[in-house]
């Protein structure tokens, strides 16, 4: 039995969810951008590779739901630490159903599920920020105050500290973990600034990898037998000059994965999995 | 022996109690363990079902106290030991007779705070059944002075004396107690008296209970030591005792007072805990440290202090069953019920069992200290390990809690960690009423540092936060404990500071812990109930006292810009030091420029150390002996005269120049007192003082507890000359409280001390201040004021306080108080509103001299002479008449000003750009009607009094309001103060306002301080120099 807090980014299981048709359309943005519904099945086809075949992760692949345009991005909808998840109640109205099917599933891995009731509370995953010693919780359009706190109870272990969040859709729309003790972060000034309060509200200290491009500061960062530290990022057509600087990881096993399409809808690397770690129980 | 260095030290300083009393009380102890282990047997047998590990366990901590005990270095000269009297208080008798004296002082003490409780208390032991009538009596005297003086002018003497008497037999219950000790202590080892002995329980973390029986008057840490002693635990620096006040909170024992006037009760309970929570519990030197802060995560897990998931609340649980129980036998499976019996989690249920046990499997072949260890391993991580919550609203009346750890002080909503300040982005922590402030150091982008206030729920929550946050951090942050008083540093308010090691020092010192791991019986935690519930205590008094452990905790506020929003509040301000500040340069808020300038200025006053004055001590002593190059201005005030400007020569002060400031130094003193006879005055003084000049502002804040309002005003005036003199003397208990607040002109504040809470201003503030005022007196910067004003002083205050400068302002007072009669202590009916300044050559002021001579045939003119100073020459005073409107026939009072020949220099300083020549001060008394009888407590009676002291570069200008209230039997005098300064110069708001409060202090010496206020108004354009 590992200790509290042991194994930050290691995971044994991911769910994802398929694209449905209506995403093209459908799916909530803040750009006007229009989305190839191929390239984005066939980014995000990629993408589950990735977890599955190089990094062996055991895929829980949820059939797409025409009804739920934005439904691919199942990190809004749970957020997974220990053996404990916590079905959000995301923010955007018409997500709210997207909670059904995973927590259908994420009861079959034998999770302890808690579930967001208070319809006063909101909360989209991709605002929580799990640097492994705490929770980072953006308070953004999408996650309010007692989101975050009903999310503090479910993870009384940890500390939970509300960032605001000024620009972006998500706080991880601008950061996210490359690693134990370090935090990936965009350049921008809001991105800046929030790190600073993160910086000020936490007792531990974060090492920052700050690069060029918010955008690509979401990376999706596991700690995996046999392969080490692994960090799947934007490809060099996206953000070359982010590139450049997760090249300079030097310990890291660094994985492009191209994300153009799903962007368009808002849609970053890490909004497309939960990641699990069921090893104790295995 | 367990004990350290450290209590020996502590032995050492408590002379007399360290020398007989501990022994006798080890012995007694010892008595009482046993006792208390009979017991414990016998409750353990009947509840635990573990009988056998419980009788294990008994015997050999029985032997263990035994064997410390030979061990322990105990007089035999004391050989008797009441084996049977434990509760007697004849035990006691082998206390030195040094106690006498405190016995007294306890006796009065008590009389007033606990006259109920004490019968009661002490109606179990014997001897207490001689004391009592004699402390009744007292009390009935002390009744009696009080509602004399009420009635009658002189009486309120009298009442003073008792004051005085009070303060005398307080310092001597502290600081005369020593000295006593060491040089009478040897013969007086002698049993004549008894001292009184209590029975202290103490919850320990196992659920034990120890009982110790301790000297009636031990300091916290005395008890403590026996505590830990008997625990065998020498890394004992990261616990401490606790204790219920009556409003039930949890109050952490200090170690360094006496534990009788911390917990105010008869209800002698500790309960020990774990104070600071090691961040690594693996640094710890000894396992039976790691076990009893095992003892302590167990509770707080359990008590849902310490918050954890479901699977932390299991995974901690089975360690605690390995450490307790060892490996996992499946053959012998233990019951559910079993394992709740550790109350491991407050929601355990059945499947939170199921995934201990599961859990206890695994750790198969764990010893205890392993299991222990891995326990803490885990339990340290938990987000809310060793934070210590308060509740607290934000400055929008949202609730919110206020978390102190290790790192600093976080801040919550609901469960959401809405703010962190780390201990290095922290400057300073203060708390006025039940305002808590912190100000934060400004970060890379922000110019200037911001304050951060909360509300907490009452004032005591607000002084238990704030000692929290001074201990936290100085045990963390420090590498040694800052000591009480920092010149350099403002700390206004309380003195407390953690008195205890450090981490770093208790690190340290553990690693030269050279014993063999001891050996130690964990006990399957079945606790006692941990009850520290005593019986509530009902004095009234004492409730104001509760605030006063400390000693006096005065509110001061600072309001450094009364436009711009910067406040210093000063109640008690705990300043870092300088080497932890310096880690972290954050800046978090934007701030306005203008704040700026307020800001710059208060960090010098603050931060600085007091002007380049010599030191202040020496000032006193010459002001006290008739400094020769003094100048010194009569001040004369004239009962019913409109207002006279005195000329101040005062006000100048060498002080830094700073743009005008503008300081309003309010103190609410409140005291309640059961009257029979007396009234209890809360006072409120409000200093304003808004300098445009140098001129440290001398607000002088007074509250007369039941004096009146007229010496309140007095005391402004005399306000600075007092600061001069300020009791040097802290001999004199009065002058201590003073000491404490003094506000002295020349000193800044930052040197100044101000009590934690003037509310009790009784006894335990007078201890305080007695400290404080030694320490300020040394500090005080004499050449910092310019003049001094000697009022005329009042009877009653002259003849506590002859020595202080406090004369002229009592004399002052003391007329306005006659012609009022209303106040009983008017002394002398001569209240000098002018100062003139004798020797001041050009002094328009003898004209106002005249007046104010006349007006006031105060006694204290005679005091007040003039004194003529080579300096004068270089000062002028320009005493300008003041008229005191009075319903009642005119008083004038006579106010002596007093230009140190620092004042010179300062002057000479100030000369460059300005002719300090003249000085003009102006007072005007206005009484309103109500107060004229002489009985003050019939009728409500409202004092205004204007003062208004100018010199070229600085006008001063007091107003005094007084009002008395009756609510039921109970009389509450409220004076308050409004000093006003301004000056060209630079103005050391800090000075006047420790000035104000020590004058209030000094006048007003039964009242308390409960609010001061201080507004600065500063114009950039004008700095100078």
């Amino acid at each position: 039995m590992a200790g509290l807090m042991a194994g930050f980014g290691q995971y044994t299981h991911a769910v994802v969810r398929g694209i449905p048709a209506s995403l093209a359309q459908e799916a909530l943005r803040s750009s006007q951008a229009e989305v190839d519904l191929d390239a984005a099945r066939r980014e995000h086809d990629a993408y589950a590779e990735v977890l599955r075949t190089r990094l062996g992760l055991e895929v829980v692949e949820l059939p797409a739901d025409e009804t739920l345009p934005d439904c691919v991005f199942v990190e809004d909808v749970a957020v997974v630490c220990g053996e404990t998840a916590l079905i959000t109640r995301p923010g955007a109205e018409s997500r709210r159903r997207e909670t059904e099917a995973m927590k259908e599933a994420l009861k079959d891995l034998n999770l302890n599920i808690v579930e967001m009731t208070d319809e006063n509370a909101t909360l989209d995953g991709g605002d929580v920020l799990f640097t492994g010693r705490e929770f980072f919780v953006g308070l953004s359009k999408r996650t309010n105050q007692r989101g975050a706190e009903i999310l503090a109870d479910a993870f009384k272990d940890y500390a939970v500290s509300t960032v605001p969040v000024f620009e972006g859709l998500h706080l991880k729309s601008f950061c996210s973990m490359g690693g134990p003790g370090l935090i990936i972060i965009g350049s921008s000034e809001p991105a800046q600034k929030a790190l600073k309060i993160m910086q000020q509200m936490s007792d531990h200290r974060y090492d920052k990898l700050t690069v060029p491009d918010d955008l690509a500061a979401n990376c999706v960062y596991m700690n995996l037998p046999n392969k080490g530290h692994v960090l799947v990022h934007c490809t060099v057509e996206e953000f070359p000059e982010s590139v450049k600087v997760f090249e300079k990881l030097k310990d890291h096993m660094l994985i492009p994965v191209s994300n153009l399409e799903k962007v368009k809808v808002d849609g970053a690397l890490t909004c497309c999995s939960v990641l699990i770690n069921k090893k104790a129980n295995m | 022996m367990t004990t350290e260095a450290g209590s020996e030290t502590e032995v050492k300083e408590n002379a007399e109690e360290s020398a007989a009393p501990p022994d006798q009380s080890e012995q007694a102890k010892q008595e009482s363990q046993e006792v208390a282990n009979a017991e414990g047997e016998e409750k353990g047998k009947e509840k635990e079902k573990d009988g056998k590990k419980i009788t294990r366990y008994l015997p050999t901590w029985f032997k263990k106290q035994k064997s410390q005990s030979q061990t322990s270095p105990t007089k035999d000269v004391q050989p008797t030991e009441e084996p049977a009297s434990k509760a007697t208080e004849e035990e006691e008798g082998p206390v030195p007779e040094v106690n006498g004296h405190a016995e007294d002082v306890e006796e009065k003490e008590e009389v007033k705070l606990e006259q109920v409780k004490e019968a009661e208390a002490e109606s179990h032991s014997n001897a207490s059944t001689d004391t009592e009538p004699a402390k009744e009596e007292k009390v009935e005297e002390g009744a009696e002075r009080s509602s004399d003086e009420t009635k009658k002018t002189k009486e309120a003497e009298g009442g003073e004396e008792e004051k005085k008497e009070k303060e005398q037999v307080e310092a001597e219950g502290e600081g005369g107690d020593s000295q006593t000790s060491i040089f009478q202590s040897p013969l007086r080892l002698v049993r004549k008296t008894k001292m009184k002995v209590v029975v202290c329980h103490v919850a320990l973390l196992d659920g034990t209970d120890f009982t110790c029986e301790v000297e009636k008057r031990a300091k916290g840490q005395y008890l403590f030591f026996k505590v830990c002693e008997h625990l065998n635990l020498l890394e004992k620096d990261y616990f401490g005792l606790t204790y219920k006040d009556n409003h039930e909170e949890k109050c952490w024992l200090d170690p360094t007072k006496e534990i009788k006037r911390q917990i105010r009760s008869n209800n002698w309970q500790f309960a020990f805990s774990v104070k600071f929570y090691p961040p690594d519990p693996s640094l710890l030197t000894e396992d039976i440290t790691r076990y009893l802060l095992c003892l302590q995560l167990r509770e707080d897990v359990a008590s849902g202090r310490l918050p954890c998931s479901f699977v932390t609340h299991a995974l901690l649980g089975s360690y605690t069953l390995q450490a307790e129980f060892g490996d996992y036998e499946p053959e012998q499976p233990r019951p559910l019920d079993f394992i709740s019996q550790l109350t491991l989690a407050s929601n355990q249920n059945k499947e939170m069992e199921e995934k201990i046990l599961e859990l206890h499997k695994s750790h198969r072949g764990m010893t205890p200290a392993q299991a222990d260890l891995q326990f803490l391993e885990n339990a340290k991580k938990l987000s809310m390990y060793g934070v210590d919550l308060h509740h607290a609203k934000d400055s929008e009346a949202v609730d919110i809690m206020l978390g102190v750890c290790a790192n600093g002080l976080l801040v919550y909503k609901d469960r959401l960690r809405i703010n962190r300040f780390a201990w290095p982005k922290i400057l300073k922590i203060s708390y006025k009423r039940n305002n808590f402030y912190i100000k934060i150091r400004p970060g890379e982008t922000e110019q200037f540092e911001s304050t951060v206030g909360f509300k907490l729920q009452n004032h005591r929550s607000a002084k238990r936060l704030w000692k929290v946050c001074v201990e936290n951090h100085s045990f963390f942050r420090l590498n040694a404990p800052e000591p009480p008083t920092k010149a350099h540093f403002l700390t206004l308010g309380s003195k407390f500071r953690y008195s205890g090691r450090t981490q770093a020092q208790t690190r340290l010192a553990s690693s030269l812990i050279d014993r063999p791991a001891p050996s130690f019986e964990r006990t399957s935690s079945k606790r006692i109930s941990r009850s520290l519930d005593g019986a509530p205590v009902i004095s009234i008094t004492e409730a104001g006292r509760d605030m006063a452990e400390n000693g006096r905790e005065p509110h001061l506020e600072l309001h450094s810009d009364s436009k711009s929003r910067l406040r210093v509040h000063g109640d008690n301000i705990y300043v870092r030091h300088s080497n932890l500040m310096l880690e972290d340069h954050d800046k978090t808020q934007d701030e306005v420029l203008k704040h700026q300038a307020s800001i710059s200025q208060l960090k010098r006053s603050f931060m600085e150390a007091p002007p380049p004055s010599p030191p202040q001590p020496n000032q006193w002593e010459k002001r006290l002996t008739s400094s020769p190059a003094s100048i010194r201005v009569q001040q004369q005030q004239v009962v019913g005269a409109p207002q006279t400007e005195a000329a101040s020569p005062d006000n100048t002060i060498s002080k830094p120049k700073e743009p005008a400031k503008t300081t309003e130094v309010e103190i609410e003193e409140t005291v309640v007192i059961q009257e029979v006879s007396k009234a209890a005055k809360p006072g409120l003084v409000t200093v304003t003082i808004a300098s445009d000049a140098e001129v440290d502002a001398p607000p002088a804040e007074e509250q007369e507890t039941q004096q009146d309002s007229a010496q309140v005003e007095e005391e402004v005036a005399a306000e600075e000359v007092q600061q001069g003199k300020p009791e040097s003397v802290s001999s004199e208990s009065e002058s201590e409280d003073e000491a404490e607040y003094q506000p002295e002109v020349s000193v800044s504040i930052s040197q100044t001390q101000i009590p934690e809470e003037k509310e009790e201003e009784e006894e335990p503030e007078k201890d305080d201040r007695d400290k404080g005022a030694e320490e300020q007196v040394s500090a005080l910067e004499v050449p910092s004021l310019p003049a001094e004003l000697s009022h005329p002083a009042e009877e009653t205050i002259q003849e506590e306080e002859e020595e202080f400068r406090k004369e002229e302002t009592d004399a002052e007072e003391k007329t306005a108080e006659k012609e009022k009669e209303s106040e009983r202590e008017t002394e002398e009916s001569t209240e000098d509103p002018m100062v003139t300044p004798d020797e001041a050559p050009d002094s328009p002021t003898p004209p106002v001299e005249t007046v104010a001579a006349a007006a006031s045939p105060a006694p204290a003119e005679e005091e007040e002479e003039p004194k003529v100073n080579g300096e004068a020459s270089l000062v002028e005073v320009e005493p300008r008449p003041q008229v005191i409107c009075c319903s009642e026939p005119p008083v004038v009072k006579t106010e002596m000003v007093t230009i140190s020949d620092t004042f010179a220099a300062q002057k000479t300083e100030i000369a460059t750009k300005e002719v300090p020549i003249v000085h003009t001060e102006t007072k005007t008394i206005t009484y309103e009607a109500a107060q004229l009888d002489g009985n003050g407590d019939g009728e409500p009676g409202v004092l205004m009094t204007a003062q208004t002291i100018t010199s070229e570069s600085l006008c001063t200008t007091t107003t005094t309001h007084i009002t008395k209230t009756l609510k039921g039997g109970l009389s509450e005098t409220r004076i308050e103060k409004r000093i006003v300064i301004t000056g060209d110069c630079d103005i050391d708001h800090d000075q006047a306002l420790a000035q104000a409060i020590k004058e209030a202090k000094q006048q007003h010496p039964d009242m308390s301080v409960t609010r001061v206020v201080v507004h600065k108004e500063t114009e950039l354009a004008e700095e100078e120099d």
